[in-house]
């Protein structure tokens, strides 16, 4: 089976010197969750930027068997959903509406198509009430749930989430969850929440010092990273 | 979090607010060119166009007495125009500048203070304004939250550590807030890279596809009627009359 994503020895380096990868061996396959743990400042961000080819560094990466070339940015775009660390940088629309409908509209649909997927993706984010309001004045679990929905009302084949579940409430949260259970994808998870992590991940990789220090099932990795409080 | 006047007198709730800013921005295109048009410009001229703004303000319960000071934001740029005319003996001339611009900053500031920079935006565009202006003020509206955000929330974390408490040396001070300001502009750049990523992520290839606007309700098409009829009456009856 060709994996979704595939990751080789991928090294990147900051401008100001910071070696943030450090040769990163990666692959998704279908129907996997995989939790990407690991300190502050490991690389997990600047691993997951790679896959969408926001960052680019040594090393060999394709998404969907499409090699990371310029010309396939658009193709490996409108199949990886993400949704950043900092979800407020997602926003930039005059409503709610507008922002998650934009994806869609890049994808080319339609603009009566666009808002019908975008007020799916509110609904199932649980944010159809706030679809007139001006998302940089939504709070942060709000802005989460927004951008969340931004990315869903693309259909991507594959979801990466970096820490998805910082700012959410105890029952968002919990509705993440099942959402995210039930929807089909492959999804990568980056997160420090490992109960959130427990409840959907099929498996984890642990990164330390920009590479890729273990892996296995979710306990594993945590009992041998002594990985929680 | 923000304290725009502007901005929050812009998310007011009149039915004036709520008409479709296509019709208000004709609206003000046919005030604008009629003060432009109107020969002489006389007291009673700028009383009546003055007047028609004002019943705007009034419909929009908007506070007039800050209105009226706010357009007056205007006038230290023409008066230097008007000192050098009224300087030169044409008092007649400097009024009319002056007149003309505080009539004409009065019905942009209503246009602006009963709309939200969102929809005057989306209307723009589907008026036919250039795309690459409104992506411009579209994006220049975005970073400007940005901006102030970040500067907000640095002067918060500055207080919350007490930078209030010591009262250094005028000079170690300035030097502290340029300091303060290289790092806003640094922050508020990351941050602009970000949403420029976070765009690319979905897709974003240099164009925003907007969604479609809304049809005008009559409501609106009544507005711009009324708005054109007065307008343009004003304008040939102070015509005719001169
Ligand atoms: N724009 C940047 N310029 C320079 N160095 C950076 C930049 N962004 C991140 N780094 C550095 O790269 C390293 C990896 O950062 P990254 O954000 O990928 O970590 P992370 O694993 O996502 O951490 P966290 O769990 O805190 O989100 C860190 O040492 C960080 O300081
Ligand atoms: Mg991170």
């Amino acid at each position: 089976m060709t994996p979704l994503i595939d990751a080789r020895k991928v090294r990147y380096r900051y401008a100001d010197g910071t070696l943030a990868l450090d040769g990163v061996d990666f692959q998704l396959f279908e129907r996997e969750t995989v939790a990407l743990l690991g300190p502050n400042g490991s690389g997990k961000t600047t691993f997951v930027l790679h896959l969408t080819g926001l960052l680019h560094g040594e090393g060999i990466i394709r998404v969907c068997d499409l090699a990371m070339s310029k010309k396939n940015l658009p193709k490996i775009r409108a199949r990886i959903g993400m949704v950043f660390q900092d979800s407020e940088e997602q926003l930039f629309l005059p409503t709610v509406l507008e922002d998650v409908a934009f994806g869609p509209r890049n994808l080319g649909l339609s603009p009566e198509e666009a808002t019908r997927r975008a007020k799916l993706a509110l609904e199932q984010t649980g944010m159809e009430e706030a679809a007139a309001r001006a998302p940089y004045h939504l709070s942060a679990g709000e802005k989460r749930r927004v951008a969340l929905a931004g990315v869903l009302a693309m259909s991507p084949e594959i979801l990466v989430l970096d820490e998805p579940t910082t700012f959410l409430d105890p029952p968002a949260e919990r509705d993440l969850v099942r959402l995210l259970r039930e929807l089909p994808q492959a999804k990568i998870l980056v997160t420090h929440d490992i109960p959130f992590a427990r409840a959907l991940a099929t498996r984890a990789v642990f990164f330390e010092k920009g590479k890729i220090a273990g892996h296995g099932s979710i306990d594993d990795v945590v009992r041998r990273f002594q990985w929680e409080i | 979090m923000h304290y725009l006047v502007l901005e929050r007198w812009s998310r007011g709730d009149s039915s004036f607010h709520r008409l479709d800013a296509r019709v208000k921005i004709a609206a003000l295109l046919l005030y604008l060119v009629a003060i432009a048009t109107t020969h002489p410009f006389r007291w009673s001229a700028f009383a009546a166009f003055a007047l028609l703004v004002l019943s705007g303000v009034i419909a929009a319960r908007l506070p007039l007495g800050g209105m009226l000071l706010r357009a007056a934001a205007v006038l230290p740029f023409t008066a230097t125009f008007a000192a050098i005319s009224a300087l030169a003996g044409d008092t007649d001339a400097a009024f009319r500048l002056l007149a003309r611009s505080y009539a004409s900053a009065l019905g942009v500031l209503l246009l602006a203070a009963s709309t939200t920079m969102p929809a005057l935006l989306h209307a723009a565009s589907s008026l036919g304004f250039p795309r690459i202006l409104v992506l411009v003020l579209q994006f220049l509206y975005r970073y400007l939250f940005v901006v102030t955000d970040q500067a907000q929330r640095m002067r918060s974390a500055a207080l919350c550590r007490g930078s209030a408490l010591r009262r250094g040396a005028k000079r170690e001070r300035f030097r502290a807030a340029s300091g303060v300001l290289a790092v806003l502009f640094a922050r508020s750049y990351e941050k602009a890279q970000g949403i420029e990523r976070a765009m690319l992520a979905r897709g974003f290839d240099g164009r925003i596809h907007l969604l479609s606007s809304p049809r005008l309700a009559w409501r609106d098409a009544a507005f711009l009627g009324l708005a054109a009829s007065a307008t343009l009456g004003l304008r040939f009856l102070l015509t005719i009359s001169a």
